[in-house]
């Protein structure tokens, strides 16, 4: 029974970070940008959580400091698939790239020590606030995309981007803003790693999270509500994995790469149109250009 | 000759911005470059370990820019060349007794095998069902690594080591080291890796098959119009593409290792996106951008020991610069266009 609690616990933990990631990159491709960089932006929102966190002894500025790392590594993207029209995976991959070379650059840069932080003390981490935060941010996803028309406005920019410009609203902007809002939200997701999940930044710490966020994201068929209880499945996989590490069965070690596996699978199904169907926003990875740029 | 210009360019631009990266952080640049030079060909070590990180990244920057010239993301070249190696490793340790040369020659085909099986599933669902190959190839590289990390790990275990890695393959499958580098683990197949870029640009440019390859990823509709069959083209595309990466076995396996490590790769998958990009595609631009991208991965090592503020993965930094300076390439023509009349003032 005590087992089954701390699953759970470690369940709603681990799929914090996912969830403030997929609801970054939820925005982002619902307005027709593909957010492969969402890994990448992880690891800046990190590494500035946890450098703010050790300058300030807030979290909470922390916090800032990372949505802030996030949202700067985000304005490059945006600037080079917006109005430069970089291809959306190169670019996105390259600022993968980036921030993991960049990271543990910056904190050797900043601390002396190659690819990590100094600890953050006990009474200066998150305990359960961002497990409330995401939860929050998820529902004000959902009230954006359902109910306002800067919700509407967005899904024209991912679907119909001519219908929009033609309605007077410059989808270009509407990307713009979406793509920062990812990366302030992936910039949060990532600081929950170094600042909840943790107590310093370590090298490489996002260890394919982001990617695990866009596979729930995709799971979630790009809707903020199943993406979140995609991201839930994803951290109870990720939970069991980690419990049954070592664990022997019958005299034999259970292999943990298979449920490490799973959630990869299961969206490879479903993107094949095996379990149902995930429709990608129409106009997703299609640069946007004006009838004058087209000049 | 333009598209060249643009690749200097680019790779000017990531240069000189990772190099005022390591000014920020309190180094003198002219000293870094001159580290990152002589770490990459300072010696005949040197250029030996700049020619081993190489001869990978020739097969992956073929691997991706077969898939691009039929119109094609190949981002998973990093999930085929783990299971090739494994392949390569698998058919070692389960046939120890086999000789020379049946038995690197099996072992070569089976990662070239495992790695086209690999590439042919995302195109293959890619064509008929029509799912996005970017996400199943990222997708199919975690579960790659699940699958090689297990087998590593409990089926061909080698018992006399701690790291996750499969049991030794015999000499015999040892392909010969080119001796003139010293230590350095430059084997056969680095002239395997420059056979092969030949073979796919003569595939490419002068078969009936590799034109109509490039033709439906010139455009899919008037490939359709002239009778190509677009679908299998499409997983003939990625099953090339797989087995291209799947190669890097032989070169990591059979010329280095003698057995398959967990997470032997640097992401050379990766970095074989940039190689084909900042090598246009053709396999003689590819040839050269590895061997650029291969001199950076081994100068950086250098300066990880030779300064006090650089760590070896600001490697990643560069690479990640010139990737971002290539793919931002409409710039040009951005700044080219620039004075154009604006239709809504006339």
């Amino acid at each position: 029974m005590a087992m089954i609690s701390q699953l759970l616990a470690s369940t709603l933990r681990l799929s914090t970070p996912l969830i403030f990631a997929a609801m970054g990159g939820m925005l982002s491709e619902r307005s027709g940008v593909i957010n492969i960089a969402l890994e990448g932006l992880m690891l800046m929102g990190a590494l500035g959580a946890a450098v703010g966190t050790v300058a300030t002894h807030s979290p909470w500025l922390g916090l800032l400091i990372g949505m802030g790392a996030g949202l700067a590594m985000a304005f490059i993207y945006a600037l080079l698939v917006i109005p430069f029209r970089a291809n959306q995976i190169v670019a996105g991959m390259a600022i993968n790239m980036l921030a993991l070379g960049l990271t543990p650059f910056l904190c050797k840069m900043l601390y002396g020590v190659t690819g990590s932080t100094p600890q953050i003390s006990y009474p200066e981490q998150f305990h359960s606030a961002p497990l409330y935060l995401a939860w929050i941010v998820v529902g004000l996803c959902w009230y954006l995309m359902k109910f306002t028309p800067a919700g509407l406005w967005l899904g024209f920019a991912g679907e119909h981007p001519e219908a929009l410009e033609a309605a007077g609203i410059p989808a270009n902007r509407i990307r713009w803003l979406a793509v920062l809002a990812s990366g302030v939200l992936a910039g949060a997701g990532g600081a929950t790693l170094s600042t909840f999940l943790s107590s310093s930044f370590a090298r490489n710490m996002a260890a394919g999270r982001g990617f695990m966020a866009l596979a729930a994201l995709i799971f979630g068929k790009w809707r903020p509500i199943p993406a979140a209880l995609a991201c839930v499945l994803f951290g109870f996989a990720d939970a069991a994995q980690i419990q049954l590490q070592g664990v022997k069965f019958r005299g034999a070690e259970v292999p943990v790469q298979f449920i490490q596996i799973l959630p990869y699978l299961v969206t490879i199904l479903v993107l094949a149109g095996f379990v149902g169907r995930a429709r990608a926003p129409k106009a997703l990875g299609k640069h946007f250009s004006t009838a004058n740029e087209r000049e | 000759m333009r598209r060249l210009a643009q690749s200097f360019l680019a790779v000017a631009f990531g240069l000189a911005l990772g190099l005022s990266a390591t000014w920020i952080a309190g180094e003198n640049p002219w000293e870094v470059l001159k580290i990152l030079a002589r770490g990459a060909f300072g010696s005949r070590e040197n250029i030996g370990m700049t020619l081993f990180y190489t001869t990978p990244l020739i097969f992956t920057g073929l691997s991706v820019a077969v898939a691009f010239q039929a119109g094609l993301f190949n981002v998973g070249a990093e999930g085929q060349l783990n299971l090739g190696a494994l392949a390569a490793a698998a058919i070692g340790a389960l046939l120890p007794g086999l000789g020379w040369p049946m038995a690197p020659l099996l072992a070569s085909l089976a990662a070239l095998a495992a790695g086209t099986v690999w590439g042919a599933i995302p195109g293959w669902l890619r064509a008929r069902r029509g799912s996005h190959e970017v996400i199943v190839t990222i997708m199919l590289n975690f579960v790659a690594v699940g699958l090689s990390t297990y087998v590593a790990l409990y089926v061909l275990k080698n018992p006399e080591s701690q790291n996750p890695e499969t049991r030794p393959i015999g000499l015999a499958y040892m392909i010969p080291r080119l001796g003139v580098f010293g230590d350095a683990p430059v084997s056969a197949a680095l002239p395997l890796a420059l056979l092969v870029a030949a073979i796919v640009w003569v595939f490419l440019r002068r078969t009936a098959l590799g034109y109509e390859l490039r033709a439906v990823g010139q455009s899919e509709p008037a490939a359709r119009a002239a009778g190509i069959d677009a679908t299998k083209m499409r997983i003939l595309a990625m099953a090339i593409a797989g087995g291209l990466a799947g190669l890097v076995g032989v070169a990591e396996v059979l010329g280095n290792a003698g057995k398959f490590k967990v997470e032997f790769s640097p992401q050379y998958g990766f970095i074989g996106i940039a190689v084909a990009l900042l090598g246009r595609n053709e396999p003689i631009g590819i040839v050269a951008a590895a061997l650029l991208f291969g001199a950076l991965h081994q100068g950086t090592r250098e300066l990880d020991f030779s300064t006090e503020h650089i760590t070896s993965e600001v490697s990643l930094v560069f690479q990640g610069l010139i990737i971002l300076a290539v793919s931002a390439e409409p710039v040009t023509n951005w700044f080219r266009s620039k004075p154009r009349i604006n239709t809504d003032e006339l």
